[in-house]
């Protein structure tokens, strides 16, 4: 979904340029909240592993294809905050070493992938596990219905950039249903993937998945004995 | 497992994704472009600014083998993002841990 430079006019680039400065900013302050030196090293891997896998276009017929964007799979590993940073660091790469998503747009692709993807996905995550019973297992289901909405919110939330800052004279109506419609096929690829992710990693060491901690400290209350300081680490 | 080999072992996978696997990886038009394409907009983007670059579209300058030029792009964009992103991590963390028996646990399990 990464935006190239003049799809959008120069007020609307400027403008989702301060949204995700400001963005980003909040973020520094907030990741510190969820970043200690048990933790901080995830912030790198996570970044670099969003970056590997946004490269892996996966087909999603009639010759398009998609692939993870990785808000909703940062946010629940790192945390919301840090998960922005890591978004932020991959696409400011991509668009300055790669030619992926143009410069005068990188505020915009903040604000979509970077803002919204991972906003979004936190918010429906945290929903989710609201309703869902605490248990470490449904965790990566939580995060894959997580993934599945982020997508399209991105998606709707470029249509609505579009409406305003656009630079061609299209029909809006066809660009939001081929938006939607496409990114919700998307959005399926990167539930499956981020529910499969997350999964591994809470399989080995669940105390280092952020969205997992809660659950976690349900469960100390539940669990006696030895097997409390082998099994529930956070 | 170690936080230290959930990490480095993390970071292979990610490698192997962007080094080897990225060469699989599908070349149709993302959903954004294909919908550009459709609907009409897509020639209002302008050429990248950054589009000589050494690694421009994930294709190494002066390697001519498609394989090693995607691949090594990959390799290089993933170090470069862990680098930063690692390095921001570690300087916005809390010093310490909000755990200390955790810490005390990934020293002594091997």
């Amino acid at each position: 979904m990464h935006v190239p430079d003049g799809f959008l006019d120069v007020p609307t680039s400027v403008a989702t340029g301060a949204v995700a400065a400001a963005g980003v900013g909040l973020a520094l302050r907030g990741a510190r909240r969820e970043l200690d030196d048990r933790t901080a090293p995830m912030a790198g891997l996570v970044a670099a592993f969003v970056f590997a896998t946004q490269m892996l276009n996966f087909p999603v017929g009639a010759g398009t294809s998609g692939h993870l964007l990785g808000g909703a799979l940062a946010a629940v590993l790192v945390g919301p905050w840090t998960g922005v940073l890591c978004l932020s660091v991959v696409l400011l790469v991509q668009a300055l070493l790669f030619a992926d998503g143009g410069i005068t747009a990188i505020g915009t692709n903040v604000t979509l992938m970077g803002i919204v993807g991972v906003g979004v996905g936190w918010l429906v995550f945290v929903l989710v596990q609201k309703v869902l019973p605490k248990r470490t297992s449904l965790v990566p289901v939580a995060a894959g219905l997580a993934g599945l909405v982020s997508v399209p919110a991105a998606a709707l939330t470029f249509v609505g950039l579009f409406a305003v800052g656009g630079q061609a004279p299209v029909d809006l109506g066809a660009v939001l249903t081929a938006m939607l419609g496409w990114h919700l096929v998307i959005g399926v690829g990167e539930a499956v993937i981020t529910g499969l992710v997350i999964s591994s990693v809470v399989a080995v060491r669940p105390d280092l998945v952020y969205g997992a901690r809660r659950v976690l400290a349900a469960r100390t209350l539940e669990l006696r004995g030895p097997t409390t300081d082998r099994e529930v680490p956070a | 497992m170690r936080t230290r080999t959930l990490v480095l072992s993390g970071l292979l996978v990610a490698l192997v994704l962007a080094g080897v696997v990225s060469v699989y990886a599908s070349s149709h038009p993302d959903g954004l472009e294909y919908v550009a394409g459709r609907t009409g907009f897509l020639d209002t983007a302008d050429d990248h600014a950054a589009g000589d670059g050494p690694f421009a579209d994930y294709a190494t300058k002066g390697v001519d083998d498609a394989r090693l030029s995607g691949g090594l792009a990959g390799v290089v964009g993933t170090l470069v993002v862990l680098v930063i992103a690692g390095g921001i991590g570690f300087a916005v963390r809390r010093r310490g841990s909000s755990d200390d028996r955790q810490d005390s646990r990934d020293e002594t399990v091997v």
